[in-house]
């Protein structure tokens, strides 16, 4: 997988244009998960800008973030950063091949309320 | 027979680097009709313009065709050029074949092709073009102001000087807008009541000013130069000729629980109340939610009290009708509401305050006496915590997209005034950005952080919350790149600001047009920033755009000098292109009359005579020119064909498409 491959492949996966961060900060003033985090929230959206993949699908925040979708709600210009996380989170995964846990687990944790994104991201991150 | 010459311009590179202007010219030159074609470096230079009037003349030219940019530009410098030699002005039409042709083409081959279409085309139509004569219509020798800010007053103002009569119309119950609101004004730091109130002052003493307060435009009619409006005065229940504002009323108010607009509802008034001490006019009034009497027949306190018997509980909404030449509008803005933003807590805290509010409460007049403490309890904070661009440059739905401007410069004004006054106490600002253009703008915000030690934080706040009674503060310092939490006594909300919501209203009711933000559209963004697309009608302060108080005073001073242009004239030069009938035609379906955006249409019975001595009596449609902006929007209405534009014709339409198609 060719590096160009790869971000644009990330950038289509997130579904979110990084070019419209004005570098606020705000996902990574509401981030919970902030301190346990190497690459913060919206490093990753500057990161994916300037095509910085090696360092991304290295990070190990991509693991730390909750998936709250709390920057997603609170982004002022709709730049999604958890979209981004995921999106290098599910890029590793399918590197690296096979999910975390099992469809059939599903059914018995999931309620309406939970976005659709999370119990995507329960299928790589959570592998006891 | 017309006899029409043809003039290609260069315009220096601009359109002969693109377009082959010899073979545009040649080609011309064939065109039935065209007796003469030529070329020229700047046909809108005065060497250019003697060409047209020496070829009129020497070829006894009855029309006109100039090849060149937008008739935006240059259309009436033609006009004038073929009337000093003799043509009418309106034989004379514009080949645009700059900006829709050389500007977007960067094949020579193509681009020549299109300007020869262009330009036949525009053959095509002069040679239906019949000379036309603009009518005259007289000026009002008054304006209207609608709006009694800062903006507004200014405008009357400055419009009243040069002689001519104004008026302001004010929603609230006083002119002074929210200039009157806040406590400083940067970047000098002078009280805003102390600069503002002698202009409110001059509004009521000077004798061509008239203010109609609490009142509202409930309808607009006419055309500029001629505009009829009718006037809502809302009842007061306060007789405004006699109330000497001298207060007793709102002593003796047993309702003490309506919110006190001015201070952002931060305290409470009487029900019978004068907004605030320099109020003008100094006129009490009810607030008919609040009042006893009004709402149960029980009281009746202030009138007894009434020493000049002013107090009247059956006063109602009155009108006046009044007639302008101009009219210019001020409306103003407000913050926004923050409902959208609940993670910055303001609906929960009572500490968490919007920058407006904080004016008040650091205002002598306002709640606290000017002594800055909290809302929750009385107590002076000691960590106060700024936020910049809340529900500014915002494009997910929930805040506006645009920067308001003037929240950089007021939250250091703030902080700058607290760090001053009460030097104990810890300031912070959380900024996306710092945007401080202007004279002694950034040198002021620099103060801020070099002589008072404010500290600001790169980065924005992601949430607020209560922890045993302290407002935490949690956001990012960019530069730091860390997580940061600061534990405040009171936080302040940069909250954006919006146009006022009225002026949807008044621009329906005039006509004019708003942007996707509510803002007034100008009738050209850089070169006529003051005037409305609508002739006639003004536009003054942030109802236009976010601005401070010196532009808002600059741009009000522009839209009077426009205003006054306009009333010194006697006479107004109206559009000949207008809307005519063929009355054999008309059937007095009435569908004109309903689409006509200017009401220039109405419908007259008139005979007609049906040959044998007989005559019958139809309805049919008539047109006002002096009304008529020619719009084109009854001729493609009209069902039976009976509209018809002059000096755009349906005919002449049929002709440019006919030319446009011939190859």
């Amino acid at each position: 997988m060719s590096d160009i491959f790869t971000v644009e492949n990330i950038k289509r996966i997130s579904g979110t244009d990084v070019r419209k961060c004005m570098k606020c900060g705000k996902c990574s003033g509401r981030c919970p998960a902030f301190d346990d985090m190497d690459i913060k929230p919206h490093q990753f959206v500057t990161m994916l800008g300037q095509g910085r993949v090696e360092e991304l699908l290295s990070s190990k925040a991509i693991f730390n973030c909750l998936s709250c979708m709390a920057c997603v709600e609170r982004c002022p210009r709709g730049v999604a950063p958890a979209n981004v996380i995921e999106a290098v989170r599910d890029t590793v995964e399918r590197m690296q091949g096979g999910d975390a846990i099992k469809a059939e687990d599903i059914p018995a944790i999931v309620d309406e309320l939970i976005p659709q994104q999370l119990l995507m991201s329960a299928f790589r991150k959570y592998k006891k | 027979m017309q006899r029409i010459g043809v003039f290609i311009c260069h315009c220096g590179s601009n359109i002969a680097a693109t377009v082959d202007v010899e073979r545009v010219t040649e080609a011309l030159a064939k065109e039935p009709g065209v007796v003469y074609a030529v070329n020229y470096q700047y046909m809108c230079s005065e060497n250019g313009q003697q060409l047209i009037k020496n070829a009129i003349a020497e070829h006894r030219l009855t029309g006109i065709v100039v090849c060149s940019c937008s008739p935006r530009m240059h259309e009436a410098t033609f006009r004038k050029t073929a009337e000093a030699a003799g043509l009418n002005a309106y034989m004379v039409e514009i080949a645009n074949i700059r900006e829709q042709c050389s500007w977007i083409h960067k094949d020579i081959e193509e681009a020549t092709e299109k300007a020869i279409v262009l330009a036949r085309t525009a053959v095509a139509k002069i040679l239906l073009d019949k000379p036309l004569t603009a009518g005259e219509t007289g000026v009002t020798k008054r304006a209207l102001v609608i709006g009694g800010g800062i903006a507004g007053i200014q405008a009357a103002l400055d419009i009243a000087d040069a002689g001519y009569e104004v008026d302001i119309v004010e929603k609230r119950p006083t002119i002074g807008g929210r200039m009157a609101q806040l406590d400083k004004t940067f970047p000098t730091l002078d009280c805003s009541a102390c600069i503002l109130t002698p202009k409110m002052v001059d509004c009521a003493q000077s004798d061509k000013i008239n203010i109609f307060s609490y009142s509202e435009v409930e309808e607009v009619k006419g055309f500029v130069g001629n505009f009829d409006v009718k006037i809502r005065k809302k009842a007061r229940h306060v007789d405004e000729t006699k109330c000497t504002g001298c207060g007793v009323c709102m002593a003796s108010c047993p309702s003490k629980k309506g919110l006190n607009e001015f201070n952002m509802n931060l305290n409470n008034r009487p029900a019978i109340y004068i907004p605030f001490a320099q109020a003008i006019p100094n006129v009490a009034i009810i607030d008919p939610e609040q009042c006893l009497k009004l709402k149960s027949d029980k009281c009746g306190l202030c009138q007894r009290k009434c020493g000049v018997g002013a107090i009247d509980y059956k006063q109602e909404d009155s009108f006046v009708e009044r007639k302008y030449g101009a009219i210019v509008v001020a409306t103003g803005f407000r913050p926004i509401k923050l409902d959208n933003f609940n993670e910055f807590g303001y609906a929960d805290n009572k500490d968490v305050v919007t920058s407006l509010e904080l004016e008040r409460l650091m205002n002598a007049a306002g709640p606290t006496k000017g002594t800055l403490l909290r809302p929750s309890d009385g107590k002076h904070p000691k960590v106060i915590t700024f936020i910049q661009c809340v529900g500014s440059r915002d494009v997910s739905g929930c805040g506006k997209p645009y920067c308001s401007k003037i929240c950089c410069m007021y939250t250091a004004k703030h902080a700058m005034l607290i760090r001053e006054k009460y030097p104990d106490t810890e300031v912070h600002v959380f900024y996306i950005d710092i945007r401080t253009p202007g004279k002694n703008y950034d040198e002021f915000y620099r103060r801020a952080v070099e002589q008072y030690g404010v500290d600001y934080i790169k980065g924005m706040v992601g949430k607020v919350y209560n922890e045993n009674g302290k407002l935490m503060v949690q956001g990012s310092d960019l530069l730091d790149n860390k997580q940061i939490v600061i534990p405040s006594d009171l936080v302040v909300l940069a909250t954006a600001i919006e146009p006022d919501p009225s002026v949807r209203d008044i621009a329906t009711k005039l006509t004019i047009s708003i942007d996707t933000n509510d803002f007034l559209t100008e009738a050209h963004a850089k070169l006529r920033p003051v005037e409305s697309p609508t002739a006639g009608v003004f536009l003054a302060g942030v109802c236009q755009g976010p601005k401070d108080v010196p532009e808002t005073v600059s741009q009000a001073s522009a839209c009077a000098s426009k205003v006054i242009g306009l009333l010194a004239k006697d006479k107004l030069k109206g559009n000949p292109c207008v809307s005519h009938v063929d009355e054999n035609m008309c059937t007095g379906c009435s569908q004109c009359e309903q689409v006509c955006p200017y009401g220039a249409i109405t419908y007259i019975d008139k005979e007609f005579r049906i040959g044998g001595g007989k005559t019958e009596t139809r309805r049919v449609a008539s047109v006002n020119p002096a009304v008529c902006q020619g719009c084109g929007a009854c001729t493609v209405t009209c069902p039976s064909g009976a509209m018809d534009l002059y000096g755009f014709s349906s005919a002449q339409i049929l002709k440019e498409v006919e030319a446009i198609c011939k190859r």
